[in-house]
């Protein structure tokens, strides 16, 4: 009896949200206000049981008190509700951006520099690597950003512009397929689990 | 017949000779293996010690009855030994994690089959520290001094005053003017700041360009939307808003209301959005950050609804989405760029310069790279590699 409850709550929610498709509508903000609603509880108590518990009180209550430090930083943010210590949330804030920027200085010209650097070093022995080094050189062409694009430095990074273009052409229809999938898998929920129309 | 009888009991005898010998021969313990050495694992933050060994002559050959080996340890000379873990066959090192720095140990290594192990010579002693520095990562101390010093060299250029040219970037000049459309029309301006939260960079650069845009919309008198999905994001944007409105000589202006948190969810979020954008009618909406797959829904919905759309992402896999749904696309690095663009900051200025010097020095780097495999030589692309 849940489970039937459950399949037309879910169906009806459903509708509700593909009759955006037509317009917005008191259905829709239904969906949606109850979507928002719910996430924002679930994401409260996910965050307590999987980030508050195992990442500050389970090392407190374990004597490693040096976990202290996060439980204030995270009450620092919530200053902000208190006008009068409300400054007291800049702090955290400037601790966050800080670390970040410092931290991703290192792990971004790993991952996102010197490893596609090592990867692009191909011979030249086949057409398909020797597109592969003439697209990635084209396009870093087209991101310098202090030389006008003009002449052969503009030609050569319109070359670049292109190569990019395809590939955004071929992660387009790659992801518009997964999406399709998505929308397959909603409508075999209403026509399965909810109409039994197909097993 | 007592020849026959004979020649039969001579078969029995042979048969059974052989198959003694060949017992004996199975029962036989295996080699022990050989040259084995105990050594600090170098480049570590100390605690393990790096076992290697020559396999067994009955590993792989021989009697070919090895199962593998056990690692044994002893903190004194000759005696006190245990087992402190096992390697598969056909292994020849063995990575003792359980090691505690400045203390001496002594390895042997077993090699077991079946039925018995065999002991092999004693190691010298080894002892695990801690290294300041490891070595397997030169590469990037290489690479961050250079690529710092490259910007912090142009960037003090650009505070003397050098003029450093900067390219326009054609979404950027599209936000004035979208922002001015918006103003015309009395709408609002809609500014998303991605689905990240502060400890993703792209995150971070979509709030130097908020700070930018919060200041002229404060200067034209039209309600700036941002609602966040991420708290420590909804935080920041508060606090840069509110800033702009200072800067601007307007903090009356501020309104804590429209910088609102949603929900952590990403489709609450985009379901959310959609209906701010249906309600309140922005006439510029603004796309800056990390994305995923909202990024077509929201794109779509504000399409729908007549707004000038610009989007700037590094997410490769949502650019595509953009460029088709949005007037403006500012295209991965571009992002980055847009923040120093719009201040005209000589430290950003300077530091952009700085980044195209560090990408000529990439673009040296795959031409030569590329020569030098061609013609076999592979030093270069194993320097690059990275630990």
């Amino acid at each position: 009896m849940t489970t039937i409850i459950g399949a037309w709550i879910a169906a009806a929610l459903t509708l509700f949200i593909f009759s955006f498709l037509y317009k917005d509508n008191p259905f829709y903000k239904l969906a949606e206000h109850i979507f928002v609603g719910v996430s924002a509880g679930y994401w409260v108590v996910y965050e307590v049981r999987n980030v508050v518990i195992p990442n500050m009180i389970e090392p407190v209550s374990q004597g490693r008190y040096i976990y202290i430090v996060s439980g204030i930083m995270g009450l620092m943010m919530l200053t902000r509700v208190l006008p009068k210590i409300g400054w007291l949330s800049r702090w955290a804030i400037a601790f966050t951006v800080g670390m970040t920027s410092g931290y991703f200085l290192v792990t971004y010209l790993q991952s996102h520099a010197l490893e596609q650097v090592r990867a692009t070093l191909l011979p030249l022995n086949s057409p398909n690597n020797i597109l592969i080094i003439v697209g990635v050189l084209t396009a870093l062409i087209y991101f310098f950003f202090s030389k006008e694009h003009k002449g052969v430095f503009g030609k050569t990074a319109k070359v670049g512009i292109w190569f990019l273009m395809i590939a955004f052409g071929a992660s387009f229809g790659y992801t518009v397929m997964a999406r399709v999938s998505l929308l397959i898998g909603r409508m075999h929920f209403l026509l399965s689990d909810w109409l039994r129309l197909i097993d | 017949m007592n020849q026959r009888r004979a020649v039969f009991l001579l078969f029995l005898s042979i048969v059974f000779f052989f198959g003694v010998s060949t017992a004996a021969q199975q029962n036989a313990p295996p080699a022990p293996p050989t040259e084995v050495k105990a050594f600090d694992n170098p480049n570590d933050a100390g605690g393990t010690i790096t076992i290697t060994w020559k396999k067994s002559a009955d590993d792989g050959a021989g009697e070919n009855d090895v199962l593998g080996y056990e690692i044994l340890r002893s903190m004194a000379q000759e005696t006190g030994y245990g087992p402190i873990g096992t390697a598969s066959l056909g292994a020849t090192n063995y990575v003792d994690t359980s090691a505690v720095d400045r203390v001496t140990y002594y390895y042997r290594v077993a090699a077991r089959d079946r039925e018995s192990s065999t002991l092999s010579e004693e190691t010298i002693p080894a002892v695990a520290s801690p290294q300041w520095f490891n070595r397997r990562r030169t590469n990037m101390l290489i690479s961050v001094v250079l690529f710092s010093f490259l910007i912090l060299w142009f960037i003090e250029r650009a505070k003397r005053g050098e003029k450093l040219f900067i390219r326009p970037l054609a979404g950027l000049e599209a936000i004035e003017e979208g922002i001015g459309r918006a103003t015309e029309m009395g709408k609002p301006v809609l500014y998303i700041p991605g689905i990240l939260d502060m400890d993703d960079i792209q995150t971070i650069a979509s709030m130097a360009i908020l700070s930018r845009v919060a200041k002229m919309v404060a200067q034209y008198d039209i309600p700036l939307l941002v609602p966040s999905k991420m708290p420590i994001a909804f935080t920041m944007a508060q606090e840069v808003v509110k800033q702009a409105y200072i800067e601007a000589g307007r903090p009356d202006a501020y309104n804590s209301d429209n910088i609102p948190f949603i929900t952590m969810a990403q489709f609450g979020y985009a379901a959310a959005v959609n209906g701010i954008m249906l309600r309140q009618r922005p006439g510029t909406i603004l796309y800056l950050g990390a994305f995923y797959a909202e990024s077509l829904i929201l794109a779509e919905t504000g399409s729908s609804i007549g707004a000038i759309q610009i989007a700037g992402t590094a997410m490769p896999a949502q650019l595509p989405f953009f460029v088709v749904a949005c007037d403006y696309t500012l295209i991965g690095e571009e992002l980055f760029a847009a923040s120093a663009y719009l201040s005209g900051e000589p430290r950003l200025l300077g530091s952009l310069k700085g980044q195209d010097w560090g990408k000529a020095v990439f673009m040296a780097f795959i031409a030569l790279g590329a020569i030098l495999e061609t013609l076999g030589l592979h030093f270069l692309t194993g320097w690059l590699v990275t630990w």
